[in-house]
């Protein structure tokens, strides 16, 4: 395990040089402190989305989920279209970034505690009924969203659809402030939580009678999920597969249970596929394509190959 | 001692406990045993706390399981169920370390490390530690569960319907292993039973719950007679003495 460490070390190490040398021309204190602030957005952004995954797929037991299940990113989706509907392309751009942001970042949470808020009924399928919740919400948001889509002005249509594919590249460094601290501040929390999360993954009997107080952990967990998931969200557009991608990778290099390794692997995987990706995209093919369709194209891969096995096993 | 006082637990509409109050003493293997439905399961999932309470009490040495915490609980009660499943690739060492959380709370010291070198020694585990849980058969399997509860170092051990799914080569060494831990290691264990001649020849303590409600409560002895039978199970049952022991012929 020490030499997968220390190989993706390296892998994250040259991909962050990478992205911060290649091509780089003029003065170099301009080039680094711009950059820079890219990179810590992507690095950023990378941690949220593999921690979210990771922790995911522990409390509901099953290795083929991502937090997108839960319907945030439909939400999204529809929050930016009746953005641009209500508001026209012009009034969407010209919206403060910190406003929408926070607004991005309310409904979602808000969203979130509505659906937690199933859980807190008695009984043992709580968590079944609150994903199956979270597929019927993410289909009328989906549902009203292509509703709009069909209402809206044309020209305004092509414009959203530019704006609904997560890009890493017009990642604004003011909300870095903001989602930051509360992207770190939730792995810290997962990281102290790493060892209540091994034996959550034993599934609920087994976590209640090794004495952990399953309801509240369960919580916990999902909020530092939702957490994670609405800031990368707002800060760059929905991922679906990625995370997936990032998860199936680290298991399949990682072979233990134990969260700590998976979470630092996971952390490093999705690191160097972000920012080694959006380094080669950016630079060596000089923009032409974008990394977040390859990415999910891979990720989308990755699922089918994940369900087949699972179908012949 | 284990005491249930006035437990009560509906389903929906359905009244599936009614009013049970049982005492059970410390040491000793109890079988907890009756037709389906009589709600032996749902009498388990509240002791073992995986239902919550609606109403009643039930304490371990007095410990009340709805005011202690579950960490604490932990300390003191074993669970082990049937339909347990292994999500992700765990080692046999690693799943019977689980059983050490309670009280390392995920940092193992010398110790624990210890007592689980000593579980997998005393369950025949040893040439399978390094294994994955999903390698092995579901005997093995079952064996590994049993050794976790061990290692766990409770005073009470509870078993829902352990006996599933396992042959009869299986089956009786499930139940010499628990006779053991209940002789040589002072444990409490009580276990749910499907099967009566298993709970004839191996516990100490019969409880029969019939309709939610305790219908006999005796010594292993004293329980097996025709009459009681025919009250729990609503049909004649003949008992027969085989070398020393009383064997129900039920299946024929």
């Amino acid at each position: 395990m020490a030499r997968t460490f220390i190989f993706l070390g390296i892998c994250t190490a040259l991909s962050i040089v990478a992205f911060m040398v290649l091509g780089a021309r003029g003065n170099w204190d301009f080039i680094l402190s711009f950059r820079g602030i890219k990179l810590a957005a992507l690095v950023i952004v990378a941690i949220a989305i593999a921690t979210a995954t990771i922790v995911f797929q522990t409390l509901t037991s099953n290795r083929i989920l991502t937090p997108s299940i839960m319907g945030f990113d439909a939400l999204y989706i529809l929050l930016q279209t009746t953005l641009v509907f209500t508001l026209g392309s012009f009034g969407y751009v010209t919206l403060q970034p910190e406003m929408k942001f926070a607004l991005e970042l309310l409904l979602l949470s808000s969203a979130a505690l509505l659906l937690f808020g199933t859980l807190l009924g008695r009984g043992i399928q709580d968590l079944f009924r609150m994903l199956l919740v979270g597929v019927v919400f993410g289909v009328l948001c989906r549902s009203l969203t292509s509703l709009l889509q069909r209402l809206i002005d044309p020209n305004e249509f092509s414009f959203l659809q530019g704006s609904l594919f997560a890009s890493f590249n017009r990642v604004d460094t003011k909300l870095l402030m903001i989602a930051a601290p509360l992207v770190l501040g939730s792995c810290v929390l997962v990281w102290r939580k790493r060892y209540v999360l091994d034996v959550m993954a034993l599934g609920r009997d087994q976590a209640i009678n090794l004495g952990i107080n399953y309801r509240r952990e369960l919580l916990i967990g999902l909020t530092l999920v939702t957490a994670l998931v609405a800031t990368s969200t707002a800060l760059v557009g929905p991922v679906t597969f990625f995370g997936l991608l990032v998860s199936a990778i680290s298991y399949e290099l990682v072979k233990t249970h134990n969260h700590g390794p998976v979470l630092i692997i996971a952390g490093l995987i999705s690191i160097t596929v972000l920012v080694g990706g959006q380094a080669v995209f950016e630079r060596v093919l000089g923009m032409s394509a974008t990394l977040s369709i390859v990415i999910e194209f891979l990720g989308g891969l990755v699922f089918l190959f994940l369900i087949l096995r699972k179908v012949r096993a | 001692m284990i005491e249930i006082e006035n437990v009560t637990f509906h389903h929906g509409r359905s009244l599936i406990l009614k009013d049970v109050s049982l005492t059970l003493e410390k040491g000793g293997i109890t079988a907890l045993i009756g037709p389906n439905g009589a709600g032996k399961s749902t009498l388990f999932a509240l002791m073992a706390r995986l239902l919550p309470l609606q109403s009643g009490s039930i304490a371990f040495d007095g410990m009340d399981i709805r005011r202690t915490a579950s960490r604490d609980l932990a300390k003191k009660l074993a669970i082990l169920r049937q339909d347990t499943h292994v999500a992700s690739r765990i080692s046999v060492r690693d799943m019977v370390g689980f059983g050490r959380f309670p009280h390392h709370q995920g940092r193992a010291t010398r110790q624990d490390h210890e007592k689980v070198a000593r579980a997998l020694e005393i369950f025949d585990l040893t040439d399978l530690s390094n294994r994955f849980i999903d390698e092995l058969s579901g005997g093995q399997r079952q064996r590994v569960l049993v050794a976790m509860a061990y290692a766990q170092d409770t005073e009470y051990l509870l078993l829902d319907e352990p006996l599933n799914n396992l042959d009869m080569h299986f089956a009786r060494n499930l139940m010499h292993q628990l006779r053991d831990l209940a002789d040589n290691h002072g444990k409490t264990i009580v276990v749910v039973l499907h099967e009566i001649n298993y709970a004839a020849a191996h516990a100490d303590t019969i409880v029969a719950l019939k309709n939610g409600q305790v219908a006999v409560k005796s010594k292993t002895d004293t329980f097996m007679t025709e009459q009681n039978l025919e009250q729990v199970y609503d049909m004649p049952v003949r008992i027969r003495m085989i070398d020393g022991l009383k064997v129900a012929l039920h299946h024929a």
